[in-house]
């Protein structure tokens, strides 16, 4: 008899135990609106392929063993617009150092994006994502969002809105290689 | 006669056959003292008949409208409300053949009539679908609904039996109070009938220009004497009556002014009535409700919502969320409709397991019937005229 | 003592009201009353046995009824409450502060109260999930505490029953045996003629049938909560997916959250009922609401790129199928599906500018900019050019001297360009917007000028995947097959029993639907010459009996 009281105390804490831990999962999961993240910190970077102005392929499968410094922009974006002369003279310190710099430009017009790197005479090379694809892919929602891929192919860091030149440096040096 | 006339005839006819069919079964109780029993069958024979009849031309009516529109007649407020005083009847003839009871249509017969007459004051024009209706599932979710709707109102109509036959009126009570004011309501859909036939016989019309709660400028057109103004309001037709009052840019005054004359119309002819009947509608109706069996009406009041239940979750819930599903992307989406939907069916899942507890039976069973099938009728009129949603065709 | 024994020897667990095998009442209260309560075969209850720890309280709250319904009615209310104002969600405001203006500005003070006391995400709310939660529980732990006991009460039960039983049954009759023996044969044989399952012992008949209706409401609950379980999937990755596109006609995009698929739009088509070439019986409707919409429709190709590719390689594009998404129409692929949800018509595609000299009026020829893409420079011939020096989809003015843009969308395009003609070899420059010419350097010879456009159509799309959506059927279709054998159904049982005196007892008892045991039951005594019954419930036909009877 005390047998079956206790395993009917036991079945019951059990049936109510899983309730009670789903139904608190849920309604916290819906409360905080949290968005299940395509991608995070640690994830493989997707690879893709993208034709620069000149017509040039680039996959980021091509910087094996460099660190990516990989941003994501709009000409009409102001904040972009600003980090982008920045971006360039880091370019330049870290381009032999085994970092590699690529701007993704999410599907404007070749005028549009030519123009832009013509008035601030950018040197990294500059693709256009004309599907969208590579934004999905990397599910980029503000512009600009920067990727940090270090020489494994991981993603390190995420950030979204503008930097400042010592934050570009300083993320360089993050990712590049030993 | 084209085909749109014709099905117009057809459902004045059934309307005609549902009034005279009342007075049968009115007849039928009244006569039934226990030597005429005999006379009790002839008459309800007669009444379910002249239903029977009633029903095939209301049938007609919907059969004759779906051929000449090319869609079921279920689209707007007109077709939807005509179709579920016409299931009303048609779970009515279900309910008699179980049950055997003239009284119930006595009851039942009128609240259709009402439901037709208040649809009627729709525009009854025939819509072309815009792109959400044309799916199949419009047909099968709405008929279905409808029908469900309709058996779940006969348990009302047993429970108005059973409360104006068991509810004391020689005495003030809370009861007499609430039972009255549910005679009052249906004579003040009578008192909208009234007035929205009168005002269109005379052919009213007022045109405004105001400014809606989003702040554009709009037009409004009444056809009714506007008593409250729309906000910041601009008269157009000359000649006219100036409104009262001018309302908040929230409030549709137009709809108010509908209700306002509805009322006062309802108003007066419930003073009418009471002067010429000197003593409450309820006390009028009582002696007929005397014959009926407590017991019986009680048992299908419960069988009506065992009946209905299962057809309202089919139509109300699971066929609405297939059909939102196919043509909102999501199967349920908290619309209004959708929401009231599940609070009439949260409603008769109480009521049934009220039903299993001691002291929810007969009268308070009753009530909940009857508070039902208000619950319906909101759904199906307020929701779509108030609170506007996805739902708002009409 | 957790056991009662009753005088028939059977052994009923504590709790139990009517003894699980004769039917004995085994309480003072249910000896005392005239009818038995049979919810359940007047069977313990599992809750009410136990009693002591934390969990057992919680578990007796749920497991109770009146609890079930109190949950329901404030689900009720709740729900209720939340289409006084329109929900979030349907409102034309985004962002937490334009919100909570909308419902003041819209709603006055009622409306920000409404707001700020979060009725206007009402069934977001934590509180509003937390009461299904609640319900969900409930549904569990009620089912479980009856099924089991009502399961082994029916199975038990035995044929004849205790006298006491009988008379507190609702329908009941007691008289004389008028065939004897063969009172049972004949009774047992109609009872299987109507579908009855009959029992026999000596003196002792007991028919019953559809007892399977018993079970309809637990099977419905059943059902219910592989719904709400289906429901609660939604939160874990991968189960959902809603997402939005808007795509323009000659656009290829990805589509979001798909494994490699792209969505080119070809057409976006918008029709509305034409007086005209409609259906007569529509014009009344027609002329009295103006414009109708009949159709919404975006014709598209849907592509998946090849295995190897990678995302942006948009070369080599395979072509799945071309199909045309409507309302009430979406496209399917994969799990996935696309539907027609929103339009914008009439986006700007290209535009047309007519250079000319502006003394004579002379026209040197026209140029026409592709927005999407617009090139370098334009040759009209005879050494006149146009040269774009920078395009601004969306201008909104200068900045430093600058003109600025504010999305990459051309809403109000402007250009800024330079005309060389033979006449101007070395170039003018000039800023052409739509309602605007800006000469920066000094008045030109030779102009610009806007004179027409081009325009597309964009379709709002909305991408859906669910999962869940074969459990939240599967549901469904248990709780309608569980709600109608309780409802279409009724589980009927009919007793006869010779008593110790020698007469013939009848009774009769239903879960719901008493007029179809009673018809039963009539067709039987017919047949066995049963006594009549009389239904004690019935108190006004017992009247009515009783002044018959006097009278007569």
């Amino acid at each position: 008899m005390a047998q079956t009281k206790q395993q009917r105390l036991i079945m019951r804490t059990v049936i109510l135990a899983v309730l009670v831990v789903a139904i608190v999962y849920t309604i916290f999961t819906s409360a905080t609106k949290e968005k299940v993240a395509v991608l995070s910190v640690g994830d493989k970077a997707p690879d893709f392929t993208l034709v620069d102005l000149n017509g040039e392929e680039h996959s980021l499968s091509n910087y094996k063993g460099q660190g990516v410094f990989l941003n994501f922009w709009g000409t009409w974006c102001k904040p972009c617009a600003k980090e982008m002369p920045a971006m360039d003279r880091q370019y330049e310190v870290f381009k032999d150092k085994g970092v590699q710099t690529l701007a993704v430009n999410i599907a404007q017009s070749d005028f549009e994006v030519q123009r832009f790197t013509d008035q601030y005479g950018l040197d990294f090379p500059v693709v256009i994502d004309k599907t969208k694809s590579v934004m999905d892919a990397y599910n980029i929602n503000p512009l600009p969002t920067t990727m940090l891929i270090n020489p494994q192919g991981k993603i390190e860091k995420i950030i979204t809105g503008e930097m400042t030149e010592q934050d570009i440096a300083a993320f360089m040096e993050q990712i590049a290689p030993e | 006669m084209t085909l749109v006339s014709v099905s117009g005839n057809l459902l004045f006819i059934a309307f005609v056959c549902y009034l005279a069919a009342t007075l049968f079964f009115g007849g039928a109780v009244k006569s039934s003292t226990k030597e005429i029993a005999t006379s009790e069958k002839r008459w309800g024979r007669i009444g379910i008949i002249i239903t029977i009849i009633g029903f095939i031309s209301n049938l007609g009516y919907f059969v004759t409208r779906w051929i000449a529109a090319g869609h079921a007649p279920v689209s707007n407020l007109f077709e939807f409300t005509t179709a579920f005083g016409m299931m009303i009847v048609g779970s009515f003839i279900l309910i008699y053949f179980l049950y055997k009871t003239p009284l119930l249509g006595l009851f039942a017969l009128p609240i259709a009539v009402i439901i037709i007459g208040f649809a009627s004051m729709f525009p009854t024009d025939i819509n072309p679908l815009i792109p959400a209706l044309k799916s199949y599932w419009l047909y099968v979710h709405v008929i279905t609904a409808a029908l469900g709707e309709s058996i779940l109102a006969m348990s009302a109509v047993a429970g108005l039996i059973y409360l104006t036959k068991n509810i004391d009126l020689t005495k003030k009570s809370k009861q007499r109070f609430w039972l009255e004011a549910v005679m009052l309501t249906l004579v003040l859909v009578l008192g909208f009938v009234a007035s929205t036939t009168t005002f269109k016989v005379m052919d009213y019309e007022a045109s405004f220009n105001y400014i809606d709660k989003e702040e554009k400028a709009d037009e409004i057109t009444y056809n009714v004497p506007p008593i409250f103004g729309m906000n910041e309001y601009e008269a157009l037709t000359p000649g006219t009556m100036t409104p009262l009052v001018e309302t908040p840019p929230i409030v549709n005054a137009k709809k108010l002014t509908t209700v306002t004359w509805s009322l006062i119309f309802g108003l007066v002819l419930y003073v009418l009535i009471r002067l010429i009947i000197r003593k409450p509608i309820a006390a009028l109706l009582q002696p007929l409700a005397k014959k009926a069996n407590s017991q019986l009406m009680d048992e299908i009041g419960y069988r009506a919502v065992l009946i209905g239940f299962p057809v309202f979750t089919l139509g109300a819930l699971i066929f609405a969320m297939i059909w939102a599903q196919e043509a909102w992307s999501r199967f349920w989406g908290w619309d209004p409709k959708e929401v009231w939907a599940l609070i009439t069916w949260l409603f008769y899942a109480a009521f049934l397991h009220l039903r299993l507890s001691k002291g929810w039976q007969g009268e308070k069973s009753a009530w909940l019937a009857v508070i039902g099938f208000i619950i319906i009728m909101f759904n199906l009129i307020a929701v779509n005229l108030i609170i506007a949603g996805l739902h708002s065709y009409a | 003592m957790n056991k009662i024994l009753c005088t028939c020897g059977h052994e009923n667990p504590k709790g139990t009201v009517l003894c699980g095998s004769c039917g004995r009442p085994l309480t003072e209260e249910a000896s005392n009353q005239k009818l038995v309560d049979m919810r359940y075969e007047g069977s313990a209850r599992r809750s009410q046995t136990f009693n002591k720890s934390i969990i057992d309280k919680v578990w007796n709250f749920f497991s109770s009824v009146k609890v079930g319904v109190s949950l329901i009615v404030i689900i009720l209310v709740a729900a209720a409450i939340g289409t006084i104002l329109p929900q979030v969600f349907y409102v034309p405001a985004t962002g937490e502060a334009e919100i909570a203006a909308y419902y003041e500005r819209v709603y006055g003070t009622f409306g920000k109260l409404y707001y700020q006391l979060g009725l206007s995400d009402l069934y977001g709310s934590w509180w509003f999930q937390t009461l299904i939660g609640m319900l969900g529980i409930s549904l569990i732990v009620a089912s479980l505490d009856r099924v089991i006991p009502l399961y082994k009460s029916l199975k038990k039960q035995r044929t004849r029953r205790h006298e006491s039983f009988m008379k507190r049954q609702r329908i009941f009759g007691i008289g004389e045996n008028a065939l004897g023996e063969n009172t049972f044969a004949k009774s047992e044989e109609k009872l299987k003629s109507l579908g009855y399952n009959v029992k026999r012992e000596d003196g002792a008949v007991l028919g019953e049938k559809a007892r399977f209706s018993r079970w309809g409401p637990y099977i419905n609950h059943l059902g219910l909560i592989i719904f709400l379980f289906g429901v609660m999937l939604r939160a874990l990755p991968g189960f959902y997916v809603d997402e939005t596109m808007w795509l323009r006609e000659g656009e290829t995009r990805a589509i979001p959250e798909t494994p490699g698929y792209y969505l080119k739009s070809d057409e976006f088509i918008l029709e509305t009922y034409d007086k005209e070439k409609a259906d007569e019986v529509f014009n009344d409707a027609i002329e009295r609401v103006g414009t109708i919409a009949s159709n919404y429709q975006t014709d598209v190709v849907l592509y998946k790129k090849p295995e190897d590719a990678l995302p942006g390689q948009t070369d080599k594009l395979e072509e799945v199928k071309k199909d045309s998404i409507q309302v009430n129409e979406p496209l399917k692929f994969e799990g996935f599906a696309v539907y027609q949800m929103d339009f914008r018509l009439d986006e700007l595609r290209s535009m047309q500018f007519n250079l000319s000299n502006k003394a004579t009026g002379e026209s040197l020829g026209d140029v026409s900019v592709d927005l999407v893409e617009p090139e370098m420079s334009y040759d009209l011939g005879n050494g006149n050019k146009v040269e774009l020096l920078g395009y601004y989809p969306d201008f909104t003015g200068f900045e430093n001297g600058e003109p600025q843009t504010q999305s990459p969308i051309p809403n109000n395009p402007a250009f800024l360009v330079k005309m060389t003609t033979p006449e101007t070899p070395k170039g003018e420059t000039s800023f052409v917007a739509i309602k605007q010419t800006v000469e920066p350097f000094g008045e030109n010879k030779y102009k610009l000028e806007f004179n027409n456009v081009e325009t597309r159509d964009v379709s709002g799309l909305t991408i859906r995947k669910d999962k869940t959506l074969w459990v939240l059927a599967l549901g469904g279709l248990i709780f309608m097959i569980g709600v109608a054998q309780g409802s279409y159904w009724n589980h009927r049982r009919i007793w006869i029993h010779e008593t110790k005196d020698g007469h013939i007892a009848v009774a009769a008892h239903t879960n719901k639907n008493w007029l179809s045991v009673k018809k039963d039951l009539d067709q039987v005594t017919l047949v066995a010459n049963l006594p009549p019954y009389i239904d004690q419930h019935d108190l006004e036909a017992l009247e009515e009996k009783k002044d018959g009877e006097k009278s007569s």
